[in-house]
């Protein structure tokens, strides 16, 4: 009965693979599609059916590492998971009803049919999902390195003057590493002032104010001053609104106005030159 | 038109946050308001990532004559909260956090409402208006 299947897929691979763009096509979720050309869909699709196919004719490793390359393309692609299930079902049914068309398979052999490509599908399921899945979280795991990377730098501007800039959402894994990278820079760099730039933080939300309340206690802690800056005027409303007590960090509304102030701090100051 | 978000994890805070941020620039919020408003569904979701583990923030439109403006309703079904009084006071706090989450969101928005049952969880419902 595989053999029979085999052929059959073999010799129809052309129609299947129409007939499978065209349903797929009809059951496609818009959204994954307007990126996609057309020209795109049907490499997509071809590889799809082949790949498939592959599980008939290669050996179990073969097929594996075919499984990984063509999910790993496909999640690059951005297609989703429902997609490639569907795609399977959709797949199984078109060489049903081509094959009963064509008289391949009647109603004795029919039962033989099914658990024949049930067997086959089954583990194609397991396997496409698996390395669709595998790559999805490796995708994931390496965007939340990167974002960690980019996390919460200090960067010595001026001789005593540090600036963190922070861009982004604070969550309390970051507020760990701003309150880590701030104290180990300050003593490293020598910082007398250190300035916190909140110009790309979008919420400041009492967590996030906490945080902040806290890393400028430590730095005070050792032995340094630490000043808020970037604070815009929307975000000072919340603040007060909010009733968050700022009184025992200075801020200002501006990393120009922080880096003037924290040069007076260390009595220095910038000056034009007049040759 | 209303749509929810589910807070399970951490994260999920950022994506109701971002739900109410584009409502309320649909609706015509200035950016004060959209804030206040981000700000408001932050505290309402980070309670209950804190104190509830899971629940939902939901962000509705709303209307009343010639009114208009949005809902924020947070849903749990956590512990509850004991003492309603306590934690509307500023400076309350069970984790050691700053105290000022609830009575902020009530003083970010113009309506608020709770209710709370010990063991059975808690519905807080907050309105701006736009003016």
């Amino acid at each position: 009965m595989r053999k029979k299947i085999f052929q059959y897929v073999q010799s129809h691979s052309d129609e299947i693979l129409n007939e499978w763009i065209e349903l797929m096509r009809a059951e496609a979720d818009e959204r994954a599609f307007q990126a996609m050309s057309d020209h795109m869909f049907t490499k997509t699709s071809s590889d799809f059916i082949e790949l498939v196919k592959s599980n008939f004719s290669d050996s179990e490793e073969k097929f594996q590492e075919r499984a990984v390359d063509f999910s790993e393309n496909i999640v690059r692609l951005g297609w989703p998971l429902t997609m490639i299930t569907e795609g399977l079902r959709v797949f199984s049914q078109i060489v049903e009803q081509g094959m009963q068309k064509s008289n391949v398979i009647d109603q004795v052999s029919y039962i033989d049919f099914t658990a024949e490509i049930n067997n086959w599908m089954f583990p194609m399921y397991k396997t496409i999902t698996e390395a669709y899945t595998t790559s999805w979280e490796r995708t994931v795991s390496l965007q939340r390195i990167a974002l960690q990377e980019l996390s919460a730098p200090l960067i010595p501007v001026f001789d005593k003057i540090s600036v963190m800039p922070l861009v982004g959402t604070i969550d309390t894994e970051r507020a760990k590493q701003i309150m880590e990278n701030l104290l180990e820079g300050v003593v490293s760099h020598r910082a007398e002032v250190v300035l916190i730039d909140i110009t790309g933080v979008p919420v400041v939300d009492t967590m996030v104010a906490h945080h902040i309340i806290q890393a400028a206690e430590a730095v005070r802690l050792v032995g340094a001053k630490c000043t808020i800056v970037g604070i815009r005027p929307e975000i000072a409303q919340t603040i007060v609104n909010l009733g968050i007590n700022l009184e025992e960090v200075t801020t200002t509304s501006t990393l120009k106005k922080g880096v003037e102030q924290a040069l007076a701090m260390t009595s220095r100051q910038i000056v034009e030159v007049h040759e | 038109m209303d749509s929810s978000v589910k807070i399970i994890n951490e994260w999920d805070i950022v994506a109701a946050r971002q739900l109410g941020r584009n409502v309320a620039k649909e609706l015509g919020f200035g950016t004060v308001d959209q804030a206040r408003i981000t700000t408001a569904i932050s505290e309402l979701a980070r309670n209950i990532y804190l104190y509830a583990g899971q629940g939902e923030i939901t962000i509705e439109k709303v209307e009343n004559g010639a009114k208009r403006g949005m809902t924020i309703i947070s849903r749990d079904e956590g512990p509850g909260i004991p003492d309603l009084r306590k934690v509307m006071e500023d400076g309350f706090s069970t984790s050691g956090g700053l105290g000022a989450g609830l009575p902020g969101v009530k003083r970010l928005m113009d309506e608020f409402s709770i209710e709370s049952t010990p063991g059975e969880g808690t519905l807080i419902q907050s309105v701006k208006w736009l003016r």
